[in-house]
């Protein structure tokens, strides 16, 4: 049983149209007051007998569209089969609907379990009642409530309408998870069909009648702003309906056609007011990172006192650059302006923020915006910015017609908003073994909140408690944070803080292991051996958990067997967004450069909701880290993005993806991170093997540049 | 401005367009047939491929002019009679991440299938290089092929 708190309460009503509509209400993450309360799930099941499910996170190929449905159904006892969900736009009844930090599965796994549970619950009262029999002879099985004794049966359609007259459970069962039946299956994503056959509408797609094109010109230096500009020659393309400028460093141009608007942006004559940053480049940044070293940090995690134990001393720095989430389908959104209202279009992982920050740069009310969450062709954090929203409300109120505003991948690589550049300084004091008794760990890095202007609680940026947390019950062992400041635009990229974090902590520890002459999986279980519980923020990292996601890598990988000639091994390990990772890297160096073979992967993320999804993401961040690792670098050159499309920030292709194998660690604990979590021991890994391979310790990323 | 006639997924078209109108654009914006998709415009990732005349072409770097007369086919043309094969097998192997890039792929599939029935890894490697993903399915893409290809789904 999981007993309702007073300030969660589950509320039920007659459907428009009759039938049983259930949200889930749980008080608003910020809201203390007895009155502020948000529903966070939803479902509706109407007398013909659709169960319809609303997803009120968005789906950027994470597979939240099947996954948060599948947790409702399984307590609904729902025949999966009719089951249909629906997308939920920017709203006031949902929560934070902010999609990111890994966290779709883990903060709605409860409230989604609570609504479908409430709703069975309900429905099995409602036969009950129907069939004057007590509650207890009834039960709820794929989407109907049989009577055993009397071989009777009614489905949930049958129910829904007397279901919804009853009064709204307070504390309701939870199944248990062996009795799972769709929670942990492999089960088929429901949006695999429409985007294999063409039919999968992303934002780029959207179409309404009436709609423009357009394209902006950017100023191209980092806070640089338009001085004028000369439209001529753009009111010379065919199709070019208007030219104008939006905001302080914008130039927007309309056509009736996407390739009018690039054509008119092309002889677009602008002449830029460069601002501030007109001679900031990447080596300028690189050396506020190194003079803000010394500065007086922030703790995030002390345990015993580094600074007093005495034994042999060693050091490093690691050093990361600036890096884009290059998602495939470039920012876009559709507005459509109409003097006291506003409808978007949006491929966001933001909804609420791209009506709230529309609402306020076309000076309306949040409740004349409203916000369709369109499929996105990929997000890795990208779309937790509302840039694109706002360049769609402001073309659209300019032109009082609906337009789309389409970025160009050139856009997107020099107008993002980038993966900070950090420094890490690693400190460690060894034991006569050679295994350290204290570990400091300095991040200097710039604040992605901080910059933003959003609240950072006690100098410690707000992601920091998910993403750098950690690893080893070393006795004298301190994080500390030191924020620098920059004028890059920063962005949180997939796994933010964590794949630094993890790069440089994993591969000092490999130095260290190297150093003490011990095998690196053996050295690491030893930092590991003893059971405790590292509390960091409101996190507990239990070392336990670590090691068994460690042991298993090494058992899948054959860690202990031989390598044919030429082939070599690294391990690292790292937890972030509550879930433990391990991954150890086989690789062979061709000509120099590392060719990676094959990736095992293991992960306790608690209860799998759906394997195959779970696979896809930690694949596809393995994918990403290696790309990460191998060769993403953003540098600036009088303060502008040198790097332009997939030439020169290049990801990885087919001919560089290793196999992948993906373990997940049994458990039935409850859900945590599985987008992310894959990312941040890539780099350290395959570092390790290069290391194994060559002798040469990389600590600066990428691996070629 | 020119008219200009296309053979698209079996149908007679006539556009109005500007000659170097890339054939992405005429395709999405002009025929609203938005399953082929825009990822880069300079022919880096794959995401636009079509058939032109049975082979694979990146549609965001071709002119329209030059497709005149010649037989177009898209992610939506593809399966005529159905699904195609490589389509059945994606939905079979779940390769889809976001998808963005799937159509792209899939077309890149085809065109290799339709000339090579039965690929070697090296062969699909080749074959589906220019075809980013940022989602990393590449791993459930080469299965995918090798199961449509019947080669039991597998390396």
């Amino acid at each position: 049983m999981s007993p309702l708190s007073r300030r969660e309460f589950v509320t039920a009503g007659v459907a428009a149209g009759a039938g049983l509509v259930i949200g889930f209400y749980l008080p608003h993450k910020s809201g203390s007051q007895e009155d502020s309360f948000s529903p966070n799930a939803y479902l509706r099941i109407t007398p013909d007998n659709k169960i319809t499910i609303v997803v009120a996170r968005s789906e950027m190929g994470q597979g939240v569209r099947t996954a948060l449905p599948m947790i409702l159904a399984e307590e609904l006892e729902a025949d999966w089969k009719q089951v249909e969900i629906v997308q939920a736009g920017a709203s006031t009844l949902f929560g934070d609907q902010t999609t990111g930090g890994s966290a779709s599965v883990r903060t709605t796994w409860d409230p989604m379990r609570k609504a479908g549970a409430a709703a069975r619950e309900m429905l099995i009262t409602a036969a009950a009642l129907t069939w004057n029999v007590p509650r207890s002879s009834c039960a709820a099985e794929k989407s109907r409530i049989k009577h055993a004794a009397t071989n009777r049966s009614l489905t949930y359609g049958e129910l829904a309408s007397k279901a919804a007259t009853l009064p709204v459970p307070t504390d309701v069962p939870f199944k248990q998870s062996k009795d799972y039946k769709i929670v942990g299956q492999r089960v088929p994503r429901l949006d695999t069909p429409d985007k294999v056959n063409g039919t999968a509408i992303f934002g780029l797609d959207y179409r309404m009648p009436g709609m423009k094109f357009a394209v902006l010109s950017r100023c191209p230096t980092i806070a640089g702003k338009v001085s004028s500009f000369d439209d001529k020659e753009s009111k010379k393309i065919s199709g070019v309906s208007y030219v104008g400028k939006i905001g302080d460093s914008a130039v927007a141009v309309v056509a009736d056609s996407v390739w009018g608007a690039m054509e008119g942006r092309r002889v677009l004559n602008i002449s830029w007011d460069d601002g501030p940053n007109k001679d900031l480049n990447t080596a300028a940044v690189t050396a506020s990172l190194k003079q803000a070293a010394s500065k007086k940090g922030v703790s995030l995690y002390a345990a015993g006192e580094p600074a007093k134990v005495s034994g042999r001393r060693i050091s490093a720095e690691y050093e990361l650059p600036f890096m884009a989430h290059a998602p495939m389908e470039p920012g876009n959104c559709t507005a459509h302006y109409q003097g006291s209202k506003c409808e978007l279009w949006a491929p966001t992982q933001v909804p609420q923020d791209c009506r709230d920050s529309v609402a306020t740069a076309i000076a309306l009310d949040p409740e004349q915006v409203k916000v369709h969450v369109t499929l996105m062709g990929g997000g890795f954090g990208r779309r937790l910015e509302h840039d694109y929203a706002v360049e769609a409300a402001l073309v659209s109120k300019a032109i009082n017609a609906p337009v789309k505003v389409i970025w160009t991948r050139e856009d997107d690589m020099r107008f993002s908003t980038y993966r900070p550049a950090s420094l890490h300084q690693l400190n460690a004091t060894l034991d006569g073994s050679g295994f350290p008794v204290a570990l400091t760990h300095r991040i200097v890095s710039p604040s992605i909140s901080g910059q933003k202007g959003q609240p950072v609680p006690n100098g410690v940026d707000p992601d920091l408690p998910d993403e750098a947390g950690p690893v080893y019950g070393i006795p004298n062992y301190s994080i500390q944070y030191v924020v620098t400041e920059t004028p890059v635009p920063l962005g949180w990229m997939r796994s933010v803080y964590a794949l630094q974090a993890a790069f440089a902590l994993e591969s000092f520890i490999d130095e260290l292991a190297v150093g003490a002459g011990k095998d690196p999986l053996q050295f690491r279980l030893h930092l590991l051996a003893k059971d405790q519980d590292l509390q960091y923020f409101t996190t507990t990292w239990h070392t336990a958990r670590m090691r068994a996601v460690l042991q298993l890598a090494a058992e899948k990988s054959g860690w202990n067997t031989r390598l044919p000639a030429g082939r070599y091994r690294g391990i690292a390990c790292f937890g972030c967004f509550a879930s433990y990772m391990a991954e150890v890297v086989e690789i062979a160096m061709e000509s120099d450069q590392p060719r990676v073979h094959r990736v095992v992967a293991v992960v306790d993320c608690g209860q799998v909701v759906n394997p195959s999804i779970l696979e896809q993401q930690i694949q596809g961040g393995i994918v990403y880290g290696l790309g990460n690792a191998l060769r993403a670098k953003i540098t600036i050159e009088k303060g502008r993005v040198v790097q332009g499309n997939f030439d020169d920030y290049a990801p990885l292709r087919m001919e560089e993806t290793p196999v992948v194998e993906v373990y997940a660690v049994p458990s039935a604990e409850v859900p945590t991170g599985i987008g992310e979590p894959s990312v941040p021991p890539v780099a350290p890994a395959l570092c390790n093997a290069i290391y194994a391979a060559t002798k040469k310790r990389i600590r600066a990323l990428p691996i070629l540049s | 401005m020119a008219d200009i006639t296309l053979h698209v997924n079996g149908s007679e078209k006539k556009v109005s367009v500007s000659l170097e109108t890339p054939l992405l654009w005429v395709l999405r914006d002009t025929l609203e047939l938005t399953g082929t998709k825009y990822g880069c415009g300079a022919g880096l990732c794959g995401a636009c491929t079509v058939h032109v005349e049975g082979s694979a072409i990146r549609s965001c770097s071709t002119p329209v002019s030059q497709v005149a007369g010649k037989s177009v086919t898209t992610i939506e043309g593809l399966g005529a009679n159905g699904l195609h094969v490589l389509q059945q097998a994606w939905i079979a192997e779940e390769v889809p991440q976001c998808g963005y890039c799937q159509t792209g792929q899939i077309m890149s599939a085809a065109a290799l299938l339709a000339k090579t029935p039965k690929p070697t890894d090296e062969q699909i490697t080749q074959a589906m290089n220019g075809n980013l993903c940022r989602c990393g399915t590449y791993e459930r893409i080469r299965k995918a092929i090798h199961r449509a290809a019947g080669n039991g789904g597998s390396r």
